[in-house]
């Protein structure tokens, strides 16, 4: 675990082979003025080419954390743990991983396997902690509509933090407790693919620390890059034409099951 | 040695579940009270059977209070029919201010009413609102004779005034019928019954037939020998299987699981508190689960 005390930084997750988004996350980090940058992991899957996100990872010194994803990856198991239960989603999210396992080299994937499983540091007075599912499990899902506030304070005092921050949904939220405004949970999304909700641009976090009551500020932020270059890249990369669409539509059309009903009614599909 | 000291020897040595923390609470809100009495109910919920009574309005809300102090991700109700309860829309209220709630029902008293307050509650409320509506075929003659006289009929209408309301139910299909042994098959056939009712994103549920209850009547029950013996856990199943992280309370008590809540022993106590201990899986229903990799969430 790194501990460390800045004072802004950013935090991303979900790259998926989103190597145009993630550039074009790096720089808006960098123009924002992130001292830091902090990657939750899942840098495979979904997008084209897995090899170019590695060296802009690495370039940038972006502390990354592994994600269940680069687990697989880095050992190459049978499937990427993301923990899918519909068999349609299951027939998507493995030709994803077939696909990265495949296109990932030896040397990167070597590298993966030392990521490490969390991140710990103090911002603005205030212990963070910083996970990939969550602090208990490295493929748990917490959504907006079902993390309600007192399983976070749960989550809150086993992990002993104050602000934690997961991804593996794919979907941005915050949810600071009523109690203590300054204590609560960040999931800040994906980069690797749109938000579900018809918005072509993807998300990630910058935390700040203040003087104020909220001990760190976060702000969602969107990132807009080429998507129709990505999605060009990816037909040529023979990839599912239901992936293409998401990137150029903002809407998911896979893995769709495992949201909640809240999330799953504000889908298009 | 008796057939009972075979019995017992085998049940000594069953596998303990760590337990992971309660994540899940399950509310019995009307007991084994049913509007129906489905011949594969694995426990014998129906009309006049109140082994387990409804819980008092009371005791459902100060099971709240304990389930929000521990951390309770999230909520269930279930019964018998949980729409029989009357002050349901209360407990409904009362939990979703404090997590996500799933309600199984048959659907047949979900009327345009119970619909619509529904529909409002599933657009305000703090957190997610899912309901799972059981339905055990794609014809009445699949369905009827398992659930009831003209109920296939009933369980669709009541689907249907919740999708007018804005709310999309998971059905929840209990493969009695073999020709759903072939998920794939299974699918294939609700998808498409639903999808010609105006279900175009249709969420479906298999559930195993668990062999007590009424079922074990219709099915013979479990063989002596269908018992989980030490080692046959993998490691972190305590997360897969649904006993490790939840707990089921009923008027009468604190159990495993919703399945067990009739079985001999499976009583845990009165209080929610001193029930968050690793349990054996001595039952031959803990079996099914294992094999199935079967879990009660949604």
């Amino acid at each position: 675990m790194s501990h460390l005390k800045p004072e802004r930084v950013a935090v991303f997750g979900g790259v998926y082979n989103n190597h145009l988004a993630l550039e074009a996350t790096l720089r808006d980090a960098h123009a924002q003025g992130a001292e830091r940058v902090y990657c939750l992991g899942d840098i495979g899957g979904f997008g084209p080419s897995p090899d170019k996100s590695f060296p802009l990872l690495r370039d940038a010194h972006v502390l990354t954390m592994m994600g269940n994803y680069d687990d697989s990856i880095g050992r190459g198991l049978d499937d990427c743990q993301c923990g899918y239960t519909d068999p349609r989603d299951n027939h998507f999210a493995q030709i994803s991983y077939d696909y990265t396992l495949k296109k990932t080299s030896d040397p990167n994937r070597a590298w993966l396997r030392t990521l490490p499983h969390a991140f710990r540091l103090e911002l603005g007075g205030r212990r963070v902690r910083f996970a990939h599912g969550s602090t208990r499990r490295i493929n748990e899902f917490l959504w907006a509509s079902t993390t309600p506030e007192p399983f976070i304070e749960r989550l809150l005092r086993d992990a002993d933090a104050d602000l934690i921050a997961v991804t593996h949904t794919g979907i941005p939220w915050e949810r600071r407790l009523q109690r203590d405004p300054a204590s609560g949970l960040l999931n800040v999304g994906a980069i690797g693919r749109p938000a579900n909700d018809g918005d072509t641009c993807v998300w990630y976090a910058l935390l700040t620390a203040t003087g104020g009551p909220l001990g760190v500020e976060v702000e969602l932020r969107p990132v807009r890059y080429d998507h129709h270059a990505l999605a060009v890249e990816m037909r040529q990369e023979g990839l599912p034409e239901e992936f293409v669409e998401t990137i150029l539509t903002g809407w998911w059309t896979t893995c769709l099951e495992i949201l909640p009903a809240r999330e799953r009614a504000a889908s298009r599909f | 040695m008796s057939q009972d000291l075979v019995d017992l020897a085998a049940r000594a040595n069953a596998p303990t579940l760590p337990f992971a923390g309660l994540d899940t609470l399950w509310l019995q809100v009307t007991g084994t009270l049913c509007n129906i009495a489905c011949r594969h109910c694995f426990i014998t919920c129906g009309p006049k059977n109140d082994s387990h009574p409804m819980m008092a309005r009371e005791h459902v809300l100060d099971t709240l209070d304990v389930a929000r102090r521990l951390g309770v991700r999230e909520y269930y109700f279930t019964g018998g029919e949980p729409f029989m309860h009357p002050h349901i829309f209360d407990l409904i209220d009362a939990t979703l201010q404090q997590g996500p709630l799933s309600i199984l029902t048959n659907g047949i008293l979900i009327t345009e009413d119970v619909a619509q307050r529904l529909g409002d509650l599933f657009r305000r409320g703090p957190y997610s609102l899912d309901l799972r509506v059981s339905l055990d075929g794609t014809t009445p003659e699949e369905n009827d004779p398992i659930r009831g006289k003209n109920t296939f009929h009933q369980i669709l209408a009541g689907g249907e005034r919740l999708l007018r309301a804005g709310i999309n139910p998971v059905w929840t299909v209990t493969t009695v019928h073999a020709a759903f042994d072939d998920r794939s098959e299974g699918y294939a056939r609700f998808r498409s019954l639903l999808e010609a009712r105006g279900f175009t994103r249709p969420r479906l549920k298999f559930i195993p037939p668990f062999l007590i209850g009424r079922e074990a009547r219709r099915s013979q029950g479990y063989a002596a020998d269908d018992l989980l013996q030490e080692g046959d856990l993998f490691e972190g199943e305590e997360h897969v299987l649904q006993c490790g992280s939840c707990r089921t309370v009923t008027a009468r008590g604190v159990y495993p699981c919703p399945i067990l809540i009739e079985a001999q022993d499976a009583r845990m106590g009165d209080h929610l508190e001193g029930a968050l201990h690793p349990i054996r899986l001595d039952h031959p229903a803990c079996a099914t689960c294992h094999q199935e990799g079967f879990s009660c969430r949604t």
